[in-house]
């Protein structure tokens, strides 16, 4: 990874990676640690004395029902959105992959929810499903179906996850897009001609070859379902119904910030960041693997 | 095209029309709420078709903002945020371009062990260290200013990796041309690599203005003024006022203000953001 020409040793790189180190170290390093340490830490209400735990915080939340809650809905609220949001990315990408006319203005139409900012993709369909005002609601109670999603748990959470989903379809289309036109033509052709339809290629052919995007934007989507909605769970329902959507980030926001329960909201940090490292270490260890031909 | 069926043509396009009025469809109704009075705004069922109120709430969101919600303009905010997006797409590239250059044009001591100690960037996303960053920046006296909503996300380890790919890539040839015309190391920076990867550069400040432009979480710890609020966060604010009394009309307004130049920025560089979006995720 070095250049086999460089420079000779000198000051001059490390002033060149200096800023970058030392943000990385006041910001990122130094603050991980910090969880690291609060996270064996108990302190009282008034942030008086702390006391040396040990793995106490850890131990209470693996028997903290609240806890382990959050973490079974979010397990359910990222596997949905993440299926979700690639299943409908997908078909549309098939499709796309199929239209000779057109094909740049429907991408254009469809990557654009990317650029919406999650708690901004909250307002928008939070606005839709109002209990009173919304234009949704108003149709559901044409259908017959009582929609209040400030009452009723799986309504918010159906609500959150959709708006989660929407946005992130772009993000996969484009992916799923790119994979399929990566797909050499002659394959495709070659199984056209031996007579095979055009749902036939795409499961034999097409969906075996993009598999690794598939692959790569489960992980993704995972990681985006994980940490990335927050913005869409506070302006949705803020955590509620009774705790109905309250996923892991909104909780570590939520001990930490309002509860003030410092070794509570550090240890779920430290869990968190395991998370992230996991699913980190997975994405690169396993996206680089190439599909045989 | 493989085969002439003109059926599954006709099914592709009907799929992916409905697809993008699936995906359309919340914006179109915040337009359409956009552009009606408030008194309209409380009648069920709301319009879908939309009214003549447009301008009126577009001057009533920029300048003045709604009582409950503290009354912040959205014109305020706007450029709070696009001071935000700006520092943190530069910030990083900045950064990240000075010490990709350095890792992979140097030889000296540490060096993968600073590779390394910016690879950890990648595993720390500011969700999972909120509480301890907020301590940071609030012991440096950075609460309600810029560098405190910015400079805590400029580090970035993906950038520096793709700016490292981009390095390698160029042939050793030119260094050595460089050298031999006499140019030093930050000569051969300014006026080769830099150059050189400008297509790169571009496609990954469409990224990053969009990824600055929209924090949320960040920007609602760290300001606490609402002179420094951001336009994203200002939604939030005004959601919250909705409970009492709902302006959807001026809500929805600064939605779309909120919404507009990130997505300006996506369709009309979409090449950019494209290359931008599969680059950095290499």
């Amino acid at each position: 990874m070095l250049k086999r020409v460089h420079f000779e040793p000198s000051i001059l790189p490390f002033l060149l990676v200096a800023p970058q180190i030392v943000i990385t170290v006041v910001f990122f390093i130094w603050p991980a640690s910090q969880a690291l340490y609060q996270s064996v830490l108990v302190e009282d209400a008034f942030g008086l004395s702390t006391e040396f735990v040990y793995f106490d915080n850890f131990i209470e939340l693996a028997g903290d029902e609240h806890y382990l809650g959050a973490f079974s809905r979010t397990a359910l609220f990222s596997f949905l959105v993440a299926f979700l949001a690639m299943a409908f990315a997908l078909i549309l990408a098939v499709m796309a992959d199929r239209v000779i006319k057109g094909g740049t203005t429907y991408r254009t139409l469809l990557i654009w929810p990317y650029a919406v900012a999650p708690v901004v993709a909250g307002a928008l369909w939070v606005f839709m499903f109002d209990p009173t005002l919304g234009l949704i609601t108003y149709a559901l109670t044409g259908l017959g179906v009582d929609w209040n999603h400030k009452l009723n748990g799986p309504q918010a959470m159906t609500l959150v996850i959709i708006a989660a989903a929407w946005k992130q379809v772009a993000y996969n289309f484009l992916f799923f897009l790119a994979g399929m036109q990566a797909i050499p033509k002659s394959l495709i052709e070659a199984a056209a001609i031996d007579g095979a339809g055009p749902a036939r290629r795409f499961w034999t052919i097409v969906f075996p070859l993009i598999s690794p995007t598939t692959f790569f934007l489960l992980v993704i989507n995972i990681v985006y379902a994980f940490f990335e909605t927050f913005g869409i769970v506070h302006a949705v329902t803020q955590g509620g119904p009774a705790k109905a959507t309250e996923i892991l980030v909104y909780k570590v926001y939520n001990d930490g910030f309002i509860g003030l329960d410092l070794g509570g909201s550090a240890a779920q940090s430290v869990i968190l960041m395991l998370i992230v490292i996991t699913l980190t270490v997975i994405q690169f260890r396993y996206i680089e693997k190439k599909v045989e031909y | 095209m493989i085969e002439n069926r003109p059926w599954v043509t006709f099914l592709s396009h009907a799929v992916l029309i409905l697809g993008v009025a699936i995906i359309a469809f919340p914006i179109w109704i915040t337009f359409v709420a956009a552009t009606h009075d408030s008194v309209r705004m409380v009648q069920v069922p709301l319009p879908l078709l939309p009214g003549d109120q447009f301008f009126n709430n577009l001057k009533i969101a920029l300048g003045e903002g709604i009582e409950g919600a503290g009354g912040r303009p959205a014109g305020m905010m706007l450029l709070n945020s696009l001071v935000m997006a700006l520092s943190i797409a530069i910030g990083k590239i900045v950064i990240s371009l000075l010490s990709a250059f350095a890792i992979v044009y140097f030889r000296f001591p540490f060096r993968m062990g600073f590779f390394w100690l910016i690879f950890i960037t990648l595993m720390l996303p500011v969700e999972v260290r909120i509480l301890p960053t907020f301590e940071v920046v609030a012991n440096l006296g950075m609460l309600n200013t810029y560098a405190g909503l910015s400079i805590p996300l400029i580090a970035s380890a993906t950038a520096t990796f793709m700016f490292r790919q981009v390095f390698l890539t160029i042939p050793d040839e030119l260094l050595e041309a460089a050298r031999i015309d006499g140019a030093g190391p930050m000569r051969f920076f300014i006026d080769i690599l830099v150059p050189m990867s400008r297509t790169n550069i571009a496609a990954l400040f469409v990224i990053l203005f969009i990824y600055g432009w929209n924090q949320y979480l960040w920007p609602l710890l760290v300001t606490t003024d609402g002179d420094m609020y951001t336009v994203v966060m200002g939604i939030k604010q005004m959601l919250e006022a909705a409970e009492q009394a709902p302006e959807w009309n001026i809500i929805m307004m600064t939605t779309m203000l909120a919404m507009l130049p990130p997505v300006v920025v996506v369709v009309f560089m979409q090449k950019l953001f494209v290359k931008g979006l599969t680059e950095t995720e290499k």
